[in-house]
Order: C-alpha cells, then sequence, then structure tokens
C-alpha cells in the first residue's frame, strides 16, 4: 500500500474521496499526516519520485531528478521528524516535503542548465539564496524542472531539452516560461515548485495548468543565485496546489538578502494570516481595457463569473481604467530584450558553459534586439523612449489602486494553444503575454488562480493584481474564492495520464 | 525598419549562418515595426522609470568575507592553466 494513505475525515481540504494518493497532497496535508507519523518522508518522496517514472515520460517536466539526493534527504527528514517537539517542527515549515526547483535556479552540485545548451554541464559552486531558505526550511529537493531556454517564452517549447506537455492535454503546451514547475504540480509530480516571473512566466502556466501561481512584487524574493534575464523585471515566485500553501511558501523566501540589494529592508507578514479575513466591503477594479477586443468570449465570461462570485461574499466591483495598456507590450519588447542582451553577454564559454553558438533562436532572437536597441544612435528612440512609457504605465496602475484595493483580470487572451501552433511566429506568440507583461513593468504583484474549465477540456485561471507589496491581499481574495468554489465539480478533475 | 542583422550580431558576438541571417532579418524587422508603435505617446515631460518600488543608492559596508576558493571558482572552465582561466588571445603578438 506504500504511496496510498486513508486520511478518513481528518482533512477537510481533500477533494475527493478518502483515498489519495500520497503525491496527490497538497503542503498542509502532507505537513499534518508527517507529524501524526501517518507516513514518513520516505514514502512522500517515493510516491513522487514514482509519479515521476509513470508519466513524465509523456509530459518531459523535469530535466534532471535527483532521486538519489532526495531519497538521502527524506531520511534525513524522518529522523528530525522522530526526534523533535512540535515548536521545533514549526520551524522548518517545508520539512520532508517535495519540491520542484525551476532550472534557473541555482543548486550547489546539482546542474543547473536555464534549459540551455550553453549550460548544458553547468554545476553551480553555491545555492540561491531562495534554494538556501527552502533548504534551511526542510524542503527535499526532488529535481530541476523544464522551462522556455533562458526563460525565454509563453509555451515552454524554447527549450533545449524538448517541450514540456500540458497534463490536461499532451497536444497543447502547459504555458511558459516555467513551464515544467506548473506542468509537475498539475499532474502531482512534487508538492509544490519554484519559477521565475519575468513577463507573466509562472502566471501564465499557472493559468493553463490549473495551479496556483504567484509573481511577488519585484524585490520581494531575492533573485540572487537565479539566472538573470532582465534585471529590472525578474520576480521569484512559485506554484502550488493551493492559497494556503503559496502563502507558506512566500512567508519562507520574501525578505531581505544583503546579495540582492532590490530587496527592501521591510518587515516581512506572517502571510498565512489574511487568508481568513472575509473579503467583505473590499473593491475589485475590472479594467475596461482587458475585456475589449482580442479576448476570447469565454475567457471574458469565466472571468467576469468569477468577480460576481466575489461580489456575492461582500466585496464590489468597480471599473477600472489603465488607459496606456496599448503601449505595455512594445515597451516590454524593447526593455527586456535591451537587459537580456546584458545579461548574456557573460556567457562566453570560458569561465563556465559552452560556445555562443549554442544559444537557441529565442535567445539569439532577443541577444539581437537588445544589442540593436541599445546600440549607439538607437538608446533615445527605443530604451530612453520605453523607460518613459513604464513610467506612464506605473501611473496608470497607482491611480487605479488610489479607488480600488486590487484588480482581476484575465491571465491571456486565449486558453492554451496547441504544440507548434506559434513557434514560427514570434510577435504572434508575444502577444500572448498581453494581459501579464504589464505587471513586471510595474512592479506589482500577481496571483494567479484556478476558475475553471474551457468547453474543451483545458483549464482557465484569473490574475489578482494589487499595489507594491500588497500580497496578503491578493492571498485573502485567493483563498475565498477557492473555499467558496472548493465543491464545485471541476475542482475535482485530475488530470487522465 | 530594416535591421542590419550581420552587424547586430557582430556587436553581440553571436556567430549565425547565412540561413539564420535572413530568417532573423524578417523575424525582427516585424518586431520592430511592431514596436514603433510607441512614437505614437508624447513622453517629452516624462521621466524615465528603471526601479519600480523607489530604492535608491543600497549601499553595504566594503568588508571582506568568504568567498569561493579558486579551486572551485574554476571548477566549470573547459580551459586553465596555473590556476588561472586560460582565454584565447585578443591582441596580435
Amino acid at each position: 500500500m506504500l504511496g496510498i494513505i486513508h486520511l478518513g475525515g481528518v482533512l477537510d481540504r481533500t477533494p475527493r474521496k478518502n483515498v489519495m494518493k500520497l503525491n496527490e497532497l497538497t503542503i498542509t496535508q502532507a505537513r499534518e499526516g508527517l507529524q501524526q507519523k501517518k507516513f514518513s518522508s520516505v514514502e512522500l518522496t517515493k510516491a513522487c519520485l514514482d509519479r515521476i517514472k509513470q508519466v513524465d515520460g509523456k509530459i518531459n517536466a523535469f530535466v534532471t531528478v535527483t532521486e538519489e539526493e532526495a531519497l538521502e534527504h527524506a531520511k534525513h527528514a524522518d529522523k528530525l521528524l522522530n526526534n523533535i517537539t512540535i515548536e521545533q517542527y514549526n520551524n522548518y515549515p517545508l520539512l520532508g516535503i517535495p519540491i520542484g526547483l525551476k532550472d534557473m535556479y541555482m543548486t550547489k552540485g546539482i546542474r543547473t542548465t536555464a534549459a540551455s545548451k550553453v549550460l548544458e554541464n553547468y554545476i553551480p559552486q553555491y545555492d540561491a539564496t531562495v534554494v538556501t531558505k527552502l533548504k534551511n526550511a526542510g524542503a527535499i529537493i526532488i529535481g530541476k524542472t523544464n522551462c522556455d531556454a533562458w526563460a525565454h517564452g509563453s509555451s515552454g517549447e524554447n527549450s533545449d531539452f524538448g517541450p514540456t506537455k500540458n497534463p490536461w492535454n499532451i497536444e497543447y503546451v502547459p504555458g511558459g516560461s516555467s513551464s515544467g514547475s506548473a506542468a509537475a504540480i498539475a499532474a502531482d509530480m512534487c508538492i509544490a515548485s519554484t519559477g521565475t516571473d519575468t513577463g507573466g512566466s509562472i502566471r501564465l502556466p499557472a493559468n493553463f495548468c490549473n495551479v496556483v501561481g504567484l509573481k511577488p512584487t519585484y524585490g520581494r524574493v531575492s533573485r540572487y543565485g537565479i539566472i538573470a534575464m532582465a534585471s529590472s523585471l525578474d520576480s521569484i515566485g512559485h506554484f502550488t496546489k493551493t492559497v494556503e500553501d503559496c502563502a507558506l511558501i512566500l512567508n519562507i523566501t520574501a525578505g531581505n538578502d544583503s546579495c540582492d540589494a532590490t530587496t527592501p529592508k521591510k518587515n516581512k507578514p506572517d502571510y498565512t494570516e489574511s487568508l481568513k479575513k472575509s473579503v467583505n466591503g473590499l473593491k475589485i477594479g475590472i479594467p475596461k481595457e482587458y475585456f475589449e477586443i482580442g479576448l476570447d468570449k469565454e475567457i471574458k465570461e469565466k472571468t467576469l463569473k468569477a468577480a460576481q462570485i466575489l461580489e456575492s461574499l461582500g466585496a464590489k466591483t468597480v471599473e477600472a481604467s489603465l488607459p496606456h495598456t496599448e503601449y505595455a507590450l512594445a515597451c516590454y519588447y524593447i526593455i527586456v530584450p535591451s537587459e537580456i542582451s546584458s545579461n548574456l553577454a557573460r556567457y562566453d564559454g570560458i569561465r563556465y558553459g559552452m560556445e555562443r553558438t549554442n544559444f537557441g533562436d529565442e535567445a539569439k532572437r532577443r541577444i539581437m534586439l537588445g544589442t540593436y536597441t541599445l546600440s549607439a544612435g538607437y538608446y533615445d528612440a527605443y530604451y530612453k523612449k520605453a523607460m518613459q512609457i513604464r513610467t506612464l504605465l506605473k501611473q496608470d496602475f497607482d491611480r487605479a489602486f488610489e479607488k480600488v484595493d486590487v484588480i482581476i483580470s484575465p491571465v491571456s487572451p486565449t486558453p492554451p494553444w496547441k504544440l507548434g501552433e506559434k513557434v514560427n511566429d514570434p510577435l504572434k506568440m508575444y502577444l500572448s503575454d498581453i494581459y501579464t507583461i504589464t505587471i513586471n513593468l510595474v512592479g506589482i504583484p500577481g496571483l494567479c488562480v484556478p476558475i475553471g474549465f474551457t468547453k474543451n477540456e483545458l483549464p482557465l485561471g484569473m490574475q489578482i493584481l494589487g499595489p507594491h507589496f500588497s500580497e496578503e491581499t491578493l492571498f485573502q481574495i485567493g483563498n475565498a474564492f477557492e473555499e467558496v468554489t472548493k465543491n464545485e465539480g471541476w475542482r475535482k478533475k485530475k488530470p487522465v495520464l | 525598419m530594416k535591421i542590419n542583422v550581420s552587424h547586430v550580431a557582430k556587436l553581440a558576438n553571436l556567430p549565425l549562418t547565412d540561413e539564420e541571417k535572413k530568417k532573423f532579418e524578417n523575424q525582427l524587422s516585424s518586431v520592430l515595426k511592431y514596436v514603433e508603435k510607441l512614437r505614437e505617446v508624447d513622453t517629452s515631460k516624462v521621466e524615465e522609470t528603471s526601479q519600480v518600488t523607489g530604492l535608491e543608492n543600497v549601499l553595504r559596508e566594503d568588508q571582506a568575507a568568504p568567498s569561493l576558493s579558486q579551486g572551485d571558482a574554476l571548477k566549470n572552465a573547459k580551459s586553465k592553466h596555473n590556476g588561472l582561466f586560460k582565454v584565447p588571445a585578443i591582441l596580435d603578438e
């Protein structure tokens, strides 16, 4: 019976009957079971590893699976579990819990590729700050997840290690760039996973895979030791099965880091505290520009329906306006390639990695675009202009948040698309980021939560956006929505693999 | 807007095949054409934003702290000599 446990009525969040596989548990459920000795961390870790062996041939969510190290660490976690008091246990919020790390996160002694051939053999000499924090919390690193190479992409197809497939329908993309991390959670290959979000790379795959994904405020979580894409936008977040789990991980990862000057010395709240707060009286803005032409009809209806559900809980919805929205994508595709061309200049194959000929098409395109927009004579017309537009976009949101607590919007203008559909048309691919990129330019947090499925049985989510450092409010709303919809039929679905 | 792919690739130290040059020229030109859109906006009186959360001049004490050992730092290098990185010559003799 290894890997299956009868949880009885202990866990009221259990979405299905009494029998649940260990790898399907949430962090909260796994913690409860580990603490009550219903199963061990070794059993939990083996259940995840077995699931990876069973389905990852189809999904390709992992670039590297660290089976040996994971089992060794799980044994160690079990020993610790047997020898500590409850108070001590609370110092290890992820003790014995298997997680996946996007292969952009440097892991000491474990190959880190950024899903690019350039770093095919690169073995970091140190851990990213977030990796150290997760390890100190007791997490078991089960492997490194696939993504668009260098996190450049919206579909997961730019990986040099092959595309990740959407577990809900393997003919469709899982969304990118953190494709493997989202797919791994959707297919229950690990309990939680990490991602990076520079223009939607966490929210888009969360949206396409029916999982919860958080892009925190810029600077809330340290970027140190995470392979840089566009340094003024990169945000470090994660994927979970519930909003509660999401808050729990931010409690671990958030905070000042002397190695990343963009992390403010700002108080860090206990993010799980706001979960139980009522949404009664909160004001939700619906940005009219995000619901105009180009948005899929079904997504529009479902997102507005979700807002109505929150209204039924006492929140108020009002129309908001973000007038410069139409310029955001052009602004983004100047600033991002510019910063990429600078960040990828270091890969010369001398100190580590392979020669520059090993860059894939998308990295080459972005390096050249950025080199061009930053080159002599063009800087003012492109980069400077984009940085000015960025100010206008920020002012749009500042003004909107004077009237509302949060904004709710779609994550993508369309449902997941089929593999191969947009690979030869970069501009078309870029347009799928239309609702997510502005959030990075403005630096505010965004939480993506599932809201249901399309008629074609593909997942849909919405994003909840708030002012800088308002993650607590996002969790409060996300959790309220999750709670009130927990008995709906779609919540009980699992991908068939 | 036409982009001189050969010149830009040289600046970026990216060796490209002729086929790649042709493909990228078309793709990059279409992206550049799209971003021209920004010209519609009058930004003559708008400041630039490079840092969104308002932090400025974040400094720390200049204190030495343990860092990677020489051996560790060289671990991923393909070519080394006497505990140093070996690089291609950039100047003629």
